[in-house]
């Protein structure tokens, strides 16, 4: 079975993040002037091949807790459907 | 004794400490490739500055898993030394081998200049030859050496602080913090202080031509702490 996981990768609350407050700026500037907040984050889509969902789901887990996230600065969420060919 | 240089796909500072340590420093010094799980009876092990792997996912977080990682990890559990540079921190924090992790920049722009940085603690195999509170002035170029601890481990972390950003007169305050690290940390050590992490460069500030030759005694400190330790 293929299995199709969409994972998005978020710094924890209080991780200083660069990249929004200029992305805020950015927006201040465009005439923005509502947006409060911008935060950024990473999305990953990662297509695998396993046995059945329990498992696919695991090994998903494992990938975000060894490599696609660093606990100490950042969390995960992530979803995952069967791949309908 | 023998120091060894890890080179990562992506490092650029490898031949920079090559030239120090073999060179200037005229000690025995070699080049340990990332896929190698052999660490050459090395007695110091480098991780050098640059951007491994292009700084993809996470600066350094690929680069932790490469097979010689493995071997430096058990090394440096072991009690080896091991002296992370830049991005070479990065890689030790990642790798959980020191703590806490390297974010952005506050002001979101790489920093290429000389800074000056205050001697915390000269207890270490790492700064034996400096004083207490000497300022020293070493450059720092990279754009993620915002150090950041975990706010319930600071309380530890505290005390392996190694080096301080400060003023030219030894003030430490955030106008002289490059990055917005935490506690204007540029160097960490670890609990047991057998490695050091830190984000200016001891390399680029080893002759005096250069600007500045007070990094070098960080790799004499090592030197010395190594002699000192054989005749014992």
């Amino acid at each position: 079975m293929k299995y199709r996981g969409k994972v998005i990768v978020t710094l924890k609350p209080g991780v200083f993040d660069p990249q929004g407050v200029t992305i805020r700026s950015a927006l201040h500037t465009l005439s923005y002037r509502e947006v409060e907040e911008v935060k950024t984050g990473k999305y990953f889509e990662i297509v695998l091949e396993l046995e059945n969902l329990s498992q696919a789901e695991k090994r998903l887990q494992g990938m975000c807790d060894q490599l696609l996230s660093n606990p100490v600065i950042e969390s995960y969420s992530y979803q995952i459907e069967e791949m309908k060919d | 004794m023998k120091f060894g240089i890890v080179v990562f796909p992506g490092s650029n500072c490898d031949y920079d400490c090559y030239h120090v340590l073999s060179q200037v420093l005229g000690v025995e010094t070699v080049f340990i490739w990332y896929g190698d799980r052999n660490l050459k009876d090395c007695d110091c092990i480098v991780l050098p500055g640059g951007f491994s792997y292009g700084d993809y996912l996470r600066a350094g977080a690929i680069a932790r898993f490469s097979p010689v990682m493995e071997k430096v990890k058990e090394f440096a559990e072991n009690g080896g030394l091991v002296i992370g540079i830049c991005n070479g921190f990065q890689v030790l924090t990642e790798a959980g081998i020191l703590p806490g992790a390297l974010l952005p920049n506050r002001d979101g722009r790489f920093i290429c200049r000389h800074v000056y940085l205050r001697v915390e603690n000269n207890q270490t195999p790492f700064t034996l030859l400096f004083t207490p509170g000497e300022v020293v002035k070493i450059p720092i170029a990279h754009q993620q050496g915002n150090f950041f601890i975990d706010p319930l481990c600071q309380e530890e972390a505290k005390k392996q602080v190694v080096f301080r950003y400060c003023s030219s007169e030894g003030e430490v305050g955030s106008r002289y913090n490059p990055n917005g690290s935490w506690e204007n940390a540029a160097g960490i050590i670890s609990r047991e202080g057998n490695v050091l992490g830190m984000m200016p460069h001891p390399e680029r500030a080893a002759e005096a031509i250069l600007g500045s030759a007070d990094g070098r005694r960080v790799f004499l400190s090592v030197i010395k702490w190594w002699e000192e330790k054989k005749w014992k």
